[in-house]
């Protein structure tokens, strides 16, 4: 019989496809996991709904829970309950170190041009605020890239969502 | 789910789906590297959005997600004709589009949160969450251009086309053959 902190666990050695430094767990997207028996029900919400990685994500947990001997079944919940506000302190930590500025808490109203191009992004790599915002868009829907004109390091930064 | 409301998801998945075609055209053809980037990763998240939108109604419509967004005749498409114009190798009005686009599916997307369907009112939400970006993108471009004039008549010839969705120009056929030919090359294949 499977526990659900045998789940977790193993949901926790998980590497995001795209950032391998963070677990799944990190990036806030389980929302629940629920045993009964050995079915095990893992509700599920997406990061950006164009994201290729969320079948391999998809995938992976079905695999993990397989090899626990249990049933996975794996609910996509597309609604607006994942935030990158849901990042864990962890993850967020090991995002800095690994050179990605975690996101900005999310604000009522939304982001604003005006702040994505204000100097209220931290460098992760020498921690300066004067940073530049040189797009928008960047390698992956979740990211924009800046550039640090104090260590002249280009860098990217997670989004808020 | 009424019967109108599956005809609107149809609307803007078959909207963000060739506009997600016609952004994807831009890919190594951008004026600026930056842009190459950008208009591609815009046509990634329009096309994650149709592909969201068109499940939410396949469900309903007793098909697939993949079967609506390619096994129907050009002419049962309802987007506008306004993304349906191959823009290459025009920046202004590409811009113009995208300003015009993001605008008016800016106030759809207000309209679809309020909704009584809690699917369609949450999945909305989280569309709005991404498009935000896309609408920080749209007003950049917008400060940048306004002045020019080869930006502003390219808006004014555009703003007509964003309601048009009931007769389609050739060009629509010409996509629908390019978009799903992989997917009609071998018969029979579910891929």
């Amino acid at each position: 019989m499977v526990t659900e902190e045998q789940v977790w666990n193993a949901l926790a050695e998980i590497p995001d496809p795209e950032i391998p430094v963070i677990s799944l767990v990190d990036l806030g997207v389980i929302r629940s996991v629920d045993v009964s028996r050995d079915q095990v029900r893992v509700e599920f919400t997406p990061t950006f709904l164009g994201c290729p990685a969320l079948e391999v994500m998809r995938d992976a947990m079905a695999a993990r829970i397989s090899a626990l001997g249990a049933d996975a079944e794996i609910q996509v919940i597309s609604d607006d309950s994942w935030s990158t506000d849901r990042i864990t302190p962890e993850g967020r930590k090991k995002l800095r170190a690994s050179g990605f500025a975690p996101p900005a808490p999310r604000e009522v109203g939304g982001p604003k041009l005006v702040q994505l191009q204000s100097n209220a992004f931290r460098c992760p790599y020498c921690a300066s605020q004067d940073t530049a915002l040189e797009n928008i868009f960047g390698p992956t829907p979740c990211r924009s890239v800046r550039y640090c004109r104090s260590c002249r390091q280009p860098f990217e930064q997670f989004k808020t969502i | 789910m009424t019967e109108q409301e599956q005809q609107l998801l149809l609307e803007i998945a078959d909207d963000e789906l060739i506009l997600g075609w016609r952004d994807s055209e831009w890919t190594g053809m951008a004026p600026l590297l930056e842009e190459d980037v950008a208009f591609s990763s815009i046509a990634q998240n329009e096309i994650g959005h149709a592909r969201a939108w068109y499940e939410l109604a396949a469900r309903e419509l007793g098909t697939t997600a993949d079967e609506l967004a390619f096994d129907r005749r050009p002419d049962e498409y309802r987007c506008s004709r306004l993304v349906v114009l191959r823009l290459v190798p025009d920046w202004a009005a590409t811009i113009a589009r995208h300003h015009l686009y993001e605008t008016a599916d800016e106030e759809r997307i207000a309209a679809l949160k309020q909704s009584d369907d809690p699917e369609i009112a949450g999945l909305a939400a989280k569309i709005d969450r991404e498009e935000a970006y896309h609408r920080m993108h749209a007003q950049m471009w917008f400060e940048r251009l306004q002045d020019e004039p080869r930006f502003q008549t390219a808006l004014a010839e555009l703003r007509p086309l964003l309601d048009v969705r009931d007769e389609h120009t050739p060009e629509l056929a010409e996509l629908w053959e390019e978009m799903t030919v992989v997917r009609r090359s071998v018969a029979g294949a579910t891929w």
